[in-house]
């Protein structure tokens, strides 16, 4: 695998994925990695799943991660760890938002948002599930959920010599940054239980 | 940052080229995946100009007339704009440049949010302009400035040929300080610059010394690069597909890197695969490279095993080339799909709905976010092609349902920004020759499925000036259409558009209907305020009176539930009312408390 490791982050438009991804892969570049970052979007604020798919060490190549290679797969909703999940390495990690959204189809009734994904998600994956959006709530905004998930995600990730404050400092608005700390320092603490 | 670089996409990086190397003037038309960019490009304006155009041929002759008059310049668009934009280019090959200027294509394998994945790499050996690929985004920066540089040393329009995956991922970019550029003192130049037969015939003997010139240099251009590794297996590639086939092969191959990609380097192509004893060709889409190595009688593999459409990756190469698919994660693949649909408040939801209720039509489409509208619930249209097409299209469906006595009607649907891009000509057929078809205008004051750009009916430039709007009820009587065919309705009120609809499809001429409500995504300016009411109130329903009927989950809202019992999501619901008028129940009304 050359050293390069890939981390998956997968949600709904709007929930902040691509926020995320832009500062974790920012906090990468900062601690002297080669990063590729890499996002499909266009339609994504029309109801559409987003994911945002980040690639570091000495050298990248591709900058897309192929099926089967993720070392983590951060999903900022249920059923989109779902989506993804044959993109996780076989010993690698999920991370999953207890979280529905629900898409078009289950809204008007012509298909079932489905039962048990983290059960079935548990048997075959190493997984650590939470509730992202009430730890956000609870802190103070909903919003930095995305915080949260990013949090658990640099503390699974193991990436050391960044310092996060000062790059979610540039990526958020001053009003909500001290929010946005604490959701993202809260993460860390869920992924060390 | 320790590494003193920047992260950037493909697109950002082509602007930031684009800055530095002094160049002054771009023109664009918006289109994923190249609108950002101009986006990127604006930051720049105190050293630079650029500007939206209606569409892509009109960008690409306004980098033309910057060129000739003297300065660095660039148009950029998608690859099907490069289709609109063809005809000025291949003229521009023969003319060449007097300022740099390089033609951005950003093609879409994959079709990630294109009608088309076609390889604008064929249109470099057709037009004869010479083309450059980048393969991430340190490269589109690189490219993008050597191609300015290329196009004045050769005297030749440049094409940067760019391609999802490179425009929209981000990679490390070393940045550098701006060049100044002088401008070109102007020189009439008619030999040069006006193609009439008798100059053209003279251009076109110039044009294949100058492709003499370029092939030589082509074959010793730094950014055509081998690295030999093993004598066993090689690779020829370029673009993203250079970066999937170097990580797959690693190091137990020889590369052939190709970042100029015409003219092709046979000559250091041949020397590569004398070296190797099985080579490889990996390219996205068509056998472009593969079939002029073939051509040149060299031995290779590459679509036998490769597929010839849809995007590659690193999983696509291996089992293409190897054969073998690495362990994962078995499960059962129940997620269920998150279609694009058109947002709640969707102004173009309530033409949809009346539209979707009416017999015996033909609905031909356009490209935009309306076109959402094909799929189901509201399953309001039957074609989409192109770029104003909906209008020609229509015309010609309608003139021959009229030739054969057939009583189908024909609704064309075009949104603003598409119907200044290319419907103007399309409604002048319709009117010139006779039509009947009803032309509907959806005007939401913004260009939106690309990400709200400004266009010519919107008041403001990419710049950030205000300018004046076309007036489209004003542009289609000028055209032709008599004040009586001339209807302009708030979408959101059915009875209006339904008695709209129903007047002109009873007319046996032109008619045209704007659709007049701004997209809800729409920073409003000052005058949307004045002229639209945005303050609608969030919907609820009034469950004593509801009966279950579905019929409000017909008309594709996001922010109606019907799974369980019918529910309003109040963050996302913007009081446009379209559920409220299509309840037989009375049973949605304003959020009272």
């Amino acid at each position: 695998m050359n050293g390069v490791r890939n981390i998956l982050l997968a949600g709904v438009g709007g929930q902040g994925t691509i926020l995320a991804g832009k500062i974790l892969s920012e906090g990468l570049a900062e601690a002297g990695f080669d990063v590729k970052m890499s996002e499909i979007h266009g339609m994504s604020q029309r109801g559409g799943n987003v994911s945002t798919q980040i690639r570091y060490g000495d050298k990248v190549f591709s900058p897309v991660i192929a099926r089967h290679e993720a070392d983590v797969i951060a999903a900022f909703e249920k059923m989109e760890a779902l989506r993804w999940i044959e993109y996780l390495r076989p010993d690698g990690k999920l991370i999953a938002n207890d979280f529905e959204i629900y898409p078009a189809p289950v809204l008007m009734g012509a298909a079932k948002y489905p039962e048990g994904i983290l059960e079935e998600l548990s048997a075959k994956a190493d997984v650590l599930a939470f509730r992202a959006d009430e730890i956000a709530k609870e802190i103070g905004n909903r919003k930095s959920a995305n915080m949260v998930l990013l949090g658990a995600l640099v503390q699974t990730m193991g990436i050391g010599g960044v310092p996060w404050d000062e790059v979610i400092r540039e990526n958020v608005r001053a009003d909500y940054f001290e929010v946005n700390i604490k959701a993202f320092e809260e993460g860390k603490k869920r992924a060390n239980t | 940052m320790k590494t003193g670089k920047k992260l950037m996409t493909g697109n950002e990086a082509v602007a930031r080229g684009a800055y530095e190397a002094g160049l002054r003037f771009a023109s664009a038309y918006p289109g994923t995946p190249s609108t950002e960019i101009l986006e990127n490009l604006v930051q720049y304006k105190d050293s630079l100009y650029c500007e939206w155009a209606p569409n892509e041929k009109v960008a690409v002759e306004a980098a033309i007339g910057a060129s000739m008059a003297g300065v660095r310049s660039m148009a950029a668009m998608k690859h099907v704009g490069l289709n609109v934009a063809a005809d000025p280019l291949f003229t521009f090959a023969y003319t060449g440049v007097t300022g740099g200027c390089v033609i951005v294509s950003a093609d879409d394998p994959g079709m990630h949010s294109s009608q088309n994945e076609q390889d604008n790499r064929h249109y470099a050996e057709a037009a004869k302009v010479m083309m450059l690929e980048p393969s991430d985004s340190q490269e589109a920066k690189d490219f993008m400035k050597l191609g300015l540089a290329l196009s004045e040393k050769f005297d030749t329009p440049v094409l940067l040929r760019m391609t999802t995956r490179v425009c929209h991922s981000k990679g490390l970019v070393a940045l550098e300080d701006p060049v100044y550029v002088p401008v070109v003192e102007y020189a009439k130049k008619t030999e040069k610059y006006v193609a009439i037969p008798a100059n053209a015939r003279k251009l076109r003997e110039k044009l294949s010394r100058r492709i003499d010139a370029m092939t030589k240099y082509s074959n010793k251009a730094e950014i055509n690069v081998a690295e030999y590794n093993s004598p066993e297996t090689g690779v020829v590639s370029s673009g993203v597909a250079y970066q999937y086939a170097r990580e797959v092969f690693g190091e137990g191959a020889s590369y052939l890197k190709l970042g100029l990609t015409w003219p092709l380097p046979v000559e250091l192509i041949e020397v590569f695969a004398s070296k190797v004893k099985k080579l490889y060709v990996v390219e996205e889409l068509d056998p472009y490279l593969e079939n002029r190595l073939k051509m040149a009688g060299v031995k290779c593999t590459g679509k036998k095993v490769m597929p010839e459409w849809g995007e590659l990756n690193t999983d696509v190469v291996r089992k293409a080339v190897f054969g073998t698919e690495a362990e994962n994660i078995n499960f059962e693949a129940r997620a269920v799909p998150r279609p694009p649909a058109l947002c709640a408040g969707c102004p173009h939801r309530g033409l949809f709905v009346v539209l979707s209720k009416m017999k015996n039509l033909i609905i031909t489409g356009d490209i935009g976010c309306y076109t959402l509208a094909a799929a189901p619930p509201l399953s309001a249209m039957d074609s989409c092609f192109c770029m104003g097409g909906s209008i020609s299209t229509g015309h010609g469906a309608a003139k021959a349902l009229k030739q054969a006595g057939i009583k189908r009607k024909v609704v064309s649907v075009i949104g603003d920004s598409t119907f200044f891009h290319s419907g103007v000509g399309s409604l002048m057929d319709v009117i010139y020759n006779k039509g009947n078809s009803v032309s509907v205008i959806l005007d939401n004051r913004i260009t939106a499925m690309t990400g709200r750009q400004e266009n010519p009916g919107t008041g403001f430039t990419l710049m950030g000036d205000r300018t004046r709007e076309v007036d489209i009820a004003a542009l289609c009587a000028a055209l032709g259409i008599r004040r009586e065919d001339l209807y302009t309705v708030n979408p959101l009120r059915l009875d209006d558009v339904r008695s709209a609809l129903e007047d002109a499809l009873k007319k046996d001429r032109p008619t045209v209907i704007i659709t007049r409500w701004p997209c809800v995504l729409k920073k409003f300016a000052e005058e949307d305020a004045k002229e639209f009411d945005l303050k609608g109130k969030a919907r609820a329903v009034d469950e004593k009176k509801c009966r279950m009927c579905g019929i409000c989950g017909k008309i594709g809202c996001p922010a109606i539930h019907t799974s369980d019992r019918v529910k309003i999501d109040r963050e996302s619901c913007t009081g446009c009312a379209v559920c409220e008028q299509v309840c037989p129940f009375s049973a949605i009304g304003e959020v009272t408390e």
